[in-house]
């Protein structure tokens, strides 16, 4: 995880515990190398991510050493605290170390209030696990417990203190990894206190992690803790976050039908394995009341009275009718980027690669198209979250990351907190040595940059950052790569600060082996993300004549984009016609029938297009999850399934191809989008799919017919099955109620649902997660240990959160070469001229539309604004809350002004998505005017 | 006047704490510090030697260090990197936080004797090449800080402080600054915490404070008594230094006795004199009508030592001979009026109410083992308790705990168990306290129970 | 931002006592209880702002110290050392004295405003002991009999 110089292979050293050699890596800590070894050694303060501070003392060990006379000596000591070195000797089953580590326990209990029979973390509780592990059993303590006032800490996350055994890891994820600014510690002694400054809502992005760092019940999940179930009663599935396109990997847990859970799962590449709250909580569309769950067909076509009401149909009759509507006549097809790559291929192959659209906006199809290109320009390569781990410096270039790619702004805050400095080099502060990094850490100079439209929560924790508008960006980025590297073109007309920018962070930038630039789609700036491009390739150009005819050259500039949805890159990569030539061809009278796939219209165009859409009535087929105004007016809506009721593949922003399962059969009628698909194709003849009996047989189909996906079926194992050709269990050992919810009626037993499509089974029979191959592991489990602490059990995996099996397959590397991308021309300097720009404002709460759904998440969204500098209020005569009117060519809008002092002048923002502003391709040039009062 | 400086009978020239001090009890000024040879170590050092000399001089004259754990403190020096390449800002802080019940010789020797420190301070500044000082005072040593307020101002007035001190080109200058008040603010590592404004729970090694201490830059942390001691080693040299003990280990020191003795105070006496002579001769012996039980030689942390062992000789070394510690050698007596078990719960409420609450065995233990003192103390105590508190004394060890403040507690339990047993299973069978002065009003029972979040800033 | 001019002034100087301002918060709270006698919620918040610290940052220190006051305080502090030095010379009654003298008990506050009396920790003065402090004086060996002489001499 070092950044800079590629790291060198560790050295091993042999360590001894209970008198017995091992390799360990030199330098990392004992109880590390305990733990991967397969010892059940006790811990609460030390964490896989979080590293120790040897508060908890319940990792105790016996150590030995050699005082100068030569004679061995030996004391208890933590093993967290311990490095590996060559011939450190420690016993886990010395007697006083064995006899500490229960008293540790026993004083733990002191004030817990052993209340697990109503504790949400029973079952799944670290402190549950150790206490068994240790053999603590009876407490003599018979005075007062100490108690605390509890706070509510909001929607999202329970508190009840009394539970807490003072570990510290809250805090240290809270405020030192994630940056929180409103938690911390209180108090001293026996009453240290962990919570807010007041009771309110916690701030952070990534509260929600508190739930699986805590190792007791003091922070538990409270949407979940609504419906609770006990782990052992929850079907869990490996899954991929649905809401941005980063593709971090999340753990699903269901129970009667019902998705109920959402947790990171770890993954060496994405997340490693914390998520955002938005990933975490806003899943309830799988739940919501506006599901579609049975088919239905236009009673029209079924021989009854057009515009009647629609008959309640079932599956098989309801594809009869859109087969009918189909046969013979000309089909145009709308993929979806939240679909999964199967749905999206079926659609193709039904409508035919010339009627295929991609359900994306025109702006976020330029701009996937420019990062497919980028990925091909043979001087680029694009990361991933975790690579940022491996930068030495990082410019954030245009993105609001916290609220369009969040977890990229945890890692990024990660990255800082772990990179080693020369203050730690020097002392010999290793990378888990967790208090002594975050001391350090305080005081010295970060080494990330960022240049954005307007303030972002990043630029706490930056070295410099830098606003303009977005034309300004560009050249920005430009005059940096200019710095950089001469062979890329000069911008003309700099001003004096820009210059003076552009050469210091061109210097910051190219200080290191490892630059890495961020940048992405969402500010809608194609010239950013080119720009972004070039700058990443003068950085390495810069790094390689630097480093010619040096035998370790480490130059190795990176890019990273991100991209809206979980499956752009995989959809863009499909190829297809654009979302308005589309519409265009329906308007135009080409497009006998319309098939759309599970998408949003409303956001993809301008009211206008989809309104005259919606006014054609062209014949239209739905396949959808939820209802909206399309499925209202659909000739036949055919019920789809959700990520968490299907196995689908999506390709994440840097071209992973990842996996996702069904955690739950998806009940009614709903059906997984490419399997309604495939029934079609089978009925209008359609030789080829009848063979398509798995997503695996669809994915191969999709190899076979476009080479740019090959191997993307390697992403996870096939269907089939797992080892031994048995299947992975989705259910836990103790899994109960199974058999016994129909007992009242019958007294035989159900069999488990089928699930042809995903090598999981639906079922307790089958391999636990210890037998399971990694992509296929929901549950953290091992003898002994339930909670997520779990996981370093899983050796192979964790390792220190270093080296571990990768996730998915990346398509875009083997790719064929493209060309080297010109530079764009630098665009003219931003000088406002009574006209704004409008810009994006991305919101975690309120620009994704299914999280929305969620409302604990909607309930944190705001009301819906345009966002004004300053200065442009005042040339307004604005204040906050005042009405604004908004006009560009095609629309016209009322919107409520709130103040984002940081937007630069002559620019407005325009929050992306939010229910209630319009839909505008952004950047884009408006008018802006007061309003006295909306009429 | 109470406390009262000097040696009898021997010459000013070896009183090196003291010398200099007002028989007014005011602080001594900076013309009365002139007047005894004050600033002399300094212009020798800054005029004759080079940096590592210093530290030298300091290593061989054997000075451990007076907060407590006895560290040597010119090897401590000898660790701060040297030279060009070194880390800038380089830190000396002065641990003038006293806090721990029992140790009165800190607050006596700033209030009497500011300069001292300032030149104790500069020649560590000397030695290390640091650039900036610290005097972390505790909250309620107000007298302390006004002394040294003025001691800085004339001092920076006169040239020895500041830039350029006395023309040799060496630059340093010194801050107070006032605790927040907590007794684990002096532990040097939660010291520095407290200094930038962090919680101040103990700091882990490595780093070490000598590579990353204060505002993670090169820092030396010691004690008032220890930056005192070196001007006089600088000035008059090893030899002299070491002649001043009885025992080897060198120097004079502030000795201190409280208690019910006819003369109570602070005295500077030859390192190495016995207890008995310090408590009989220089304290005046017992009041009349008490007789001696018991005696914490040093501070809270340091284990009771028996009457009848009383004949040890005051030193670093020879204090293990009783099962203690010297800790600051400023002695409380326990007279046999007064309840040792009543003595132990005081001292036991006194560590759990000042605990940080980082590590386990001490945020959880310390209250336990106070909960269970005040049962036997109050007649709750059940036979078995005595087995419990004696597990107290195990399981908060030095090497189980995460600093020494909780093994420091358990220094006055296990010698009182190990002293009085019988005292205590009087009160446990008794069902309660025999003595008159028994109560000791708990403390940590008048802790604000904890309220969300706010806790008040008492006690 | 509710500080005054001498007050800003003195933060202003205090913080260049330290590399940077969040290092100053611990003696920067102190200074401005100095002039308000207590931490209100809002001189907290306010003086977050001013150093660039959080709230909960702030009072994670001042709820660590026993120096550092969050609820309103009389005019003057009365400390009673508790510790076994003075404890075992007569701390029991001297603080009796005290309480019967203020009428009020350990960590409250004189109906006019007057005291606040608090336990504290060893004062360094345990040859003095038992001993106590007002304010920034300390006093001892205090007899019961002396208490009400020396709380006289504060309004
Ligand atoms: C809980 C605790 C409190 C301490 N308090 C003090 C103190 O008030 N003054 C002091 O000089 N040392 C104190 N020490 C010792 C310091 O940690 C440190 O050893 C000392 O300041 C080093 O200075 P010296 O080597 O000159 O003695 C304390 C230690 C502990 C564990
Ligand atoms: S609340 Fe949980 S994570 Fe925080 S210190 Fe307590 S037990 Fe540890
Ligand atoms: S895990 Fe080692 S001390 Fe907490």
């Amino acid at each position: 995880m070092s950044g800079g110089r590629a790291a060198a292979p560790p050295k091993l050293v042999t360590v001894i515990i209970d008198g017995r050699e091992y390799q360990a890596e030199e330098g990392r800590n004992m109880l590390d190398v305990a733990l991967s070894l397969g010892f059940d050694l006790p811990f609460f303060c030390w964490h896989p991510v979080l590293g120790s501070i040897g508060a908890c003392r319940q990792c105790a060990v016996r150590l030995y050493w050699t005082d100068r006379e030569g004679n061995e000596k030996s004391e208890i000591a933590m093993a967290c605290m311990t490095e590996a070195q060559e011939g450190t000797k420690m016993d886990i089953f010395d007697a006083d170390a064995i006899r500490f580590r229960a008293e540790m326990i026993e004083l733990m209990m002191l004030s817990h209030p052993h209340d697990c029979p109503v504790c949400d973390e029973g079952g799944e509780c670290h402190l549950q696990d150790m206490t068994v592990m240790t053999g603590h059993s009876y407490r003599r303590y018979r005075g007062r417990k100490r108690t605390f006032e509890n706070q509510d800490l909001g929607p999202f996350v329970t508190h009840e203190l009394n539970r807490c055994i003072t570990c510290y890891r809250c805090t240290r994820f809270y405020n030192d990894y994630a940056g929180g600014r409103d938690f911390g510690v209180f108090g001293l002694r026996n009453q240290v206190y962990f919570g807010r400054a007041e009771s309110g809502t916690l701030e952070s992005e990534f509260s929600g992690n508190l739930i699986e760092v805590c190792p007791t019940g003091v922070f538990d999940d409270k949407p979940f803790s609504h419906r609770y179930s006990r782990k052992w009663d929850l079907q869990t599935a490996p899954s991929v976050c649905p809401d941005c396109g980063l593709g971090c990997t999340t753990t699903l847990s269901s129970r009667y039908g019902e998705l109920r859970r959402v947790q990171g799962r770890f993954n060496r590449d994405v997340n490693k394995m914390f998520l955002c709250d938005r990933g975490r909580f806003g899943f309830e569309f799988v739940n919501a009341p506006e599901r579609v769950r049975t088919a239905r067909v236009e009673p029209g076509l079924m021989g009854g009275q057009a515009g009647g009401q629609a008959a309640v149909m079932n599956g098989e009759l309801a594809l009869d009718a859109a087969a009918g509507l189909l046969r013979g006549r000309r089909a145009i097809g709308f993929g979806s980027p939240r679909a999964s790559l199967e749905a999206n291929y079926a659609l193709r192959a039904l409508v035919g690669p010339a009627n295929f659209y991609l359900g994306m906006s025109d702006g976020d199809d330029r701009l996937v198209g420019a990062v497919l290109e980028i990925a091909a320009d043979p001087r680029l390569r694009l990361g991933s979250a975790a690579d940022i781990h491996d930068a030495d410096a990082v410019l954030v270039l245009g993105e609001d990351l916290t609220n369009t790619a969040p977890m990229l702004d945890l890692t990024l805050r990660t990255w800082l907190h772990l990179r080693p400095n020369a203050v730690e080099e020097r002392n010999h502060i290793r990378r888990w040595n967790d208090a002594g990094i975050t001391r350090i850490k305080r005081r010295e100079p970060s080494a990330l940059w960022i240049a954005t439209t307007h303030a972002t929560k990043l630029d706490a924790v930056a070295a410099e950052t830098h606003r303009a508008a977005p034309d300004d960006l560009v050249r920005l980025a430009l005059a940096i790569a200019h710095e950089a590297d001469n062979e890329a073109p000069a911008v003309p007309g700099l001003g004096e600060n820009e210059l003076e920018v552009a050469r210091r962070w061109a210097a910051a930038l190219s200080a290191g082996d490892a630059p890495l630039v961020v940048a992405g789609c969402s500010s809608g700036s194609l010239e950013l993300v080119q720009a972004a491009a070039q700058l990443a390739a003068a950085l390495r150009r810069a790094g390689e004549r630097r480093d010619a005819g040096r035998a370790d050259a480490a130059a190795r500039a990176t890019l990273v984009l991100t991209v809206p949805e979980p499956d752009s890159v995989g959809l863009k990569l499909l190829g297809g016609g654009r979302f308005v030539q589309g519409l265009a061809a329906i308007a135009r009278g080409e497009a006998e029938v319309v098939v759309v796939l599970d998408n949003d219209l409303d956001r993809r165009a301008p009211a206008l297009l989809v309104d005259d859409l919606v006014r054609r009535r062209p014949p239209m087929i739905a396949l959808a999850t939820l209802e909206d105004r399309l499925t209202a007016q659909a000739d036949v809506v055919l019920p789809t399934a959700t990520f968490a009721e299907e196995t689908g593949t999506w390709v994440n922003h840097e071209g992973r191809a990842q996996r996702y399962f069904a955690v739950q059969p998806p009940g009614e009628d709903v059906r997984p989008a490419w399997r309604w698909t495939r029934e079609l194709l089978v009925r209008l003849g359609h030789r080829e799919a009848r063979g398509w009996k798995t997503p695996d047989d669809v994915l191969a189909a999709l190899e076979m017919e476009l080479p740019r996906f090959a191997g993307v079926r390697a992403a996870a194992p096939a269907s089939t099955g797992g080892r031994d050709a048995r299947k992975v269990a989705r259910q836990p050992l103790r899994f109960s109620g199974r058999t016994a919810v129909d007992a009242g009626r019958t007294v035989f037993e159900p069999g488990p649902p089928p699930d042809p499509d995903s090598p999981l089974a639906y079922s307790l029979e089958g391999l636990q997660p210890s037998q399971s191959p990694p992509e296929l592991r929901a549950r953290t489990w091992w003898p002994g240990w339930n909670s997520n602490n779990g996981l370093h059990k899983f050796g192979e995996e964790l390792e220190a959160l270093g080296p571990a099996r990768p996730s998915g397959v990346r398509l875009l590397d083997a790719g064929p070469p493209g060309r080297e991308l010109p530079s764009p021309s630098a665009p003219a300097r931003f000088a406002p001229d009574g006209d704004v720009v409008l810009v994006a404002l991305h919101l975690i709460y309120g620009s994704e539309p299914l999280s929305m759904y969620t409302p604990s998440v909607a309930g944190r969204a705001p009301a819906p604004f345009i966002g004004l500098g300053d200065e442009d209020a005042q040339r307004l005569g604005v204040r906050e809350g005042d009405w604004l009117r908004l006009w560009l060519p095609w629309m016209d809008a009322r919107l409520r002004c709130v103040l984002v002092p940081s937007l630069a002048t002559g620019t407005a923002g325009v929050p992306v998505g939010l229910p209630g502003v319009p839909f505008i391709s952004l950047p884009a040039r408006a008018r802006l005017a007061r309003l006295e009062e909306p009429s | 006047m109470s406390s009262r400086p000097g040696l009898p009978g021997s010459s000013a020239e070896d009183r090196p704490f003291t010398r200099a001090m007002r028989a007014d009890g005011r602080p001594a000024t900076l013309d009365d510090y002139v007047a005894a040879g004050g600033y002399e170590g300094l212009r020798r050092a800054v005029a004759e030697l080079k940096p590592p000399e210093v530290t030298s001089l300091v290593t061989e004259s054997g000075l451990r260090g007076r907060g407590g754990a006895g560290y040597s403190t010119g090897r401590k020096w000898s660790t701060m990197p040297l030279g060009p390449d070194a880390p800038r800002p380089k830190y000396i802080v002065c641990n003038a936080d006293e806090m721990e019940p029992g140790s009165f010789k800190d607050r006596f020797l700033m209030e009497r004797n500011p300069h001292l420190l300032l030149e104790g301070m500069l020649l560590a500044g000397f030695a290390t090449e640091a650039d900036e000082g610290y005097v972390f005072l505790r909250a309620q040593y107000d007298a302390s800080y006004a002394a040294l307020q003025g001691a800085i101002g004339e001092a920076r007035e006169r040239g020895y402080l500041g830039e350029d001190i006395l023309g040799s080109g060496f630059s340093f200058d010194i801050e107070l600054h006032t605790s927040i008040g907590r007794y684990i603010c002096g532990e040097a590592s939660a010291m520095l915490n407290a200094l930038e404004s962090q919680r101040p729970n103990p700091r882990a090694r490595p780093p070490h404070m000598t590579g990353a201490g204060l505002f993670s830059r090169p820092t030396v942390v010691n004690n008032v008594e220890s930056y005192m001691a070196v001007p006089a080693i600088v000035r008059h040299g090893v030899d002299w230094w070491k002649g001043l003990s009885i025992t080897d280990e060198g120097g004079t020191k502030i000795f201190g006795v409280a208690g019910r003795v006819a003369n109570p105070g602070c005295f500077e006496l030859p390192m190495g004199v016995p207890m008995r002579e310090l408590i009989e001769v220089h304290a005046g012996g017992m009041l009349p009508g008490y007789a001696l039980r018991a005696v914490s030689p040093g501070g809270a942390s340091t284990s009771l030592v028996g009457a009848h062992e009383i004949d040890v000789p005051l030193g670093f070394a020879t204090m293990g001979e009783v099962h203690s510690r010297l800790g600051t050698g400023t002695l409380v007596i326990l007279d046999d009026q007064t309840c040792p078990v009543g003595m132990t719960l005081n001292m036991m409420q006194f560590f759990a109410q000042e605990s940080c609450g980082w590590c386990t065995p001490c945020r959880e233990g310390l209250q336990w083992m106070a909960a269970l003192l005040e049962d036997i103390e109050y007649g709750r105590g059940r036979p078995g308790d005595l087995e419990v508190l004696a597990e107290g004394t195990w399981f908060m060890e030095s090497d189980k705990c995460f600093c020494d403040l909780a093994p420091g507690a358990t220094q006055p339990l296990e010698s009182a168990l190990r002293l009085f047993p019988e005292e205590f299973a009087r009160h446990i069978a008794d069902g309660g306290c025999p003595y008159r002065r028994h109560s000791s009003d708990a403390p940590a029972a008048e802790a604000p129970a904890a309220e969300a979040p706010v806790l008040e800033g008492t006690t | 931002m509710s500080f005054s001019d001498e007050e800003i002034r003195q933060l202003d100087a205090i913080i260049g006592h330290y590399p940077d301002r969040r290092a100053a918060a611990a003696t920067a709270m102190r200074v401005v209880q100095a002039r308000r006698r207590w931490l209100s919620d809002d001189a907290l918040a306010d003086l977050g702002e001013y150093l660039g610290v959080t709230v909960a940052e702030l009072d994670g220190i001042a709820t660590f110290g026993n120096m550092v006051f969050r609820k309103p305080v009389g005019r003057h502090i009365v400390l009673v050392c508790d510790s076994f030095a003075c404890w075992s010379l007569g701390y029991a009654e001297l603080r009796a004295a005290v309480e019967a003298e203020l009428g009020v008990g350990m960590g409250q506050t004189t109906e006019d405003g007057r005291f606040t009396l608090l336990p504290i920790v060893c004062l360094g003065a345990c040859d003095r002991g038992p001993a106590m402090m007002v304010d920034d004086h300390l006093h001892g060996p205090v007899a019961p009999d002396q208490v009400a002489e020396i709380l006289g001499g504060y309004s």
